[in-house]
């Protein structure tokens, strides 16, 4: 086993992996990467196992010493990358040793830049996971952001590795356009909303606010009217609020009724906010790449559409793994 | 003349808290590695340093503008 030395951990840096599922049950939401086609294309870059432990970074990305050789990948938001000072492809398998420093320049679209290394992050399992959850401070790295001076322990890289300079080709990469459209699924307390209110969320063009991190995101833009109503024992009085219920992660919840907030990894998994729709999964990959200042709207769809979007998500990342596995021979 | 860019987007804020006096008014001369303003981005204060040793001729933005990844926040002369 080996290290990597953290020089300066960037603004909030993280080991991620594709989260802690099955816990939702007792109130542990599942972290893990906010950008999961990211997250994987990077560790196939270095050819690690699918699930294996890697570092999201969050604007600014982190300044890092590696002390062996290994490989390593950098993939999400569009952003610099430098080793020892010299400007490195992202979306690229390369090759470090002993000494060299990886750097982050500032981010120029996107908002998520992800660090795949040889081997994984590894850092001990937590409830099945290597996820960072840092509202209660628990997994990844003594369950907080990296910080100058850290040393993140590295497992032993199994199989081979695609070639240094093996890309991925550009239609495989992530996009960030102007406005990111995220499609949901209405429910569950839609019908807490007028229809014109419910027509306008969709009309809307939303901007992200500084308020937004790996818990949720903050949005403003419009103004929504709740369905007038005596409010049922345990709602409380305001007109947004319903009995408790679960949130689904994606979960769009409005309180006040002027500033939508979108659920994600690590969010709170309940509460009595009316959710008056659930952003599928596949888009929560673009939301995560979605930035403070950035724009987004909606566009509802049907369950089937939503699984067929991750269909379509799984085959785009079949192609990815086969286009880096390819020009490995 | 060179300027001083944003590293994150957030709101901007040139002073350490609302009753507070500005990190820097124009005009000032700062050291390198001296605060001069905070991006609020995820609940968090980021501080904005100097680089350099300058002077700061004009500050583009007011408490609470939002500001984007490479927007000018400062323009400054060497001293």
């Amino acid at each position: 086993m080996n290290e990597l030395i953290v020089r300066s951990g960037g603004l909030s840096t993280t080991v991620q992996d594709t989260g802690r599922d099955g816990q939702y049950a007792i109130g542990m939401p599942p972290s893990g990467a906010m950008d999961q086609y990211s997250f994987a294309v990077a560790n196939a870059l270095v050819g690690n196992p699918p699930g294996a432990a890697a570092l999201e970074a969050t604007y600014l990305g982190p300044e890092l010493e590696f002390t062996d050789p290994r490989s390593v990948a950098v993939t999400g938001a569009d952003c610099d990358v430098a080793i020892n000072g010299e400007p490195a492809p992202t979306w690229a398998a390369l090759r470090v040793s002993a000494g060299d420093v990886l750097s982050f320049g500032q981010v120029r679209g996107g908002a998520r830049p992800y660090v795949a290394v040889g081997g994984g992050i590894d850092v001990p399992l937590y409830l099945g996971s290597r996820s960072t959850y840092l509202l209660t401070g628990i997994g990844g790295f003594h369950g907080r952001a990296l910080a100058g001076g850290d040393r993140l322990p590295l497992g032993e890289p199994v199989g081979e590795a695609p070639v240094a300079g093996t890309e991925v080709p550009g239609e495989l990469r992530a996009e960030f356009p102007d406005v990111t459209e995220l499609r949901f699924v209405a429910g569950l307390c839609a019908y807490r909303l007028t229809e014109r209110a419910l027509a306008s969320f969709v009309e809307v063009e939303w901007k992200v606010t500084k308020d937004a991190d790996r818990v949720g995101y903050r949005l403003r833009g419009g103004s929504l009217e709740f369905v007038e109503r005596e409010q049922p024992f345990g709602a409380g009085r305001d007109q947004a609020n319903v009995v408790d219920l679960g949130y689904p992660v994606g979960s769009v919840q409005v309180p006040g009724g002027d500033e939508p907030i979108v659920l994600l990894n690590d969010a709170v998994t309940g509460g009595g906010y009316a959710t008056i729709g659930t952003v599928i999964s596949v888009d929560r990959d673009r939301m995560a790449q979605a930035r403070t200042g950035g724009r987004v709207r909606f566009a509802p769809v049907d369950v089937e559409t939503a699984v067929a979007a991750r269909r379509e998500r799984r085959v785009r990342l079949d192609k990815a793994r086969a286009a880096v596995s390819a020009e490995q021979r | 003349m060179s300027t001083v860019e944003a590293h994150v987007p957030g709101v901007f804020y040139r002073r350490p808290s609302p009753d507070a006096a500005p990190f820097i008014e124009a005009g000032s001369v700062v050291e390198a590695g001296q605060t001069i303003a905070l991006i609020e981005i995820m609940k968090t204060f980021n501080e904005v340093k100097a680089d350099k040793s300058c002077r700061v001729s004009k500050i583009l933005l007011d408490d609470g503008d939002e500001v984007d990844v490479g927007q000018t926040m400062f323009e400054v002369d060497e001293p």
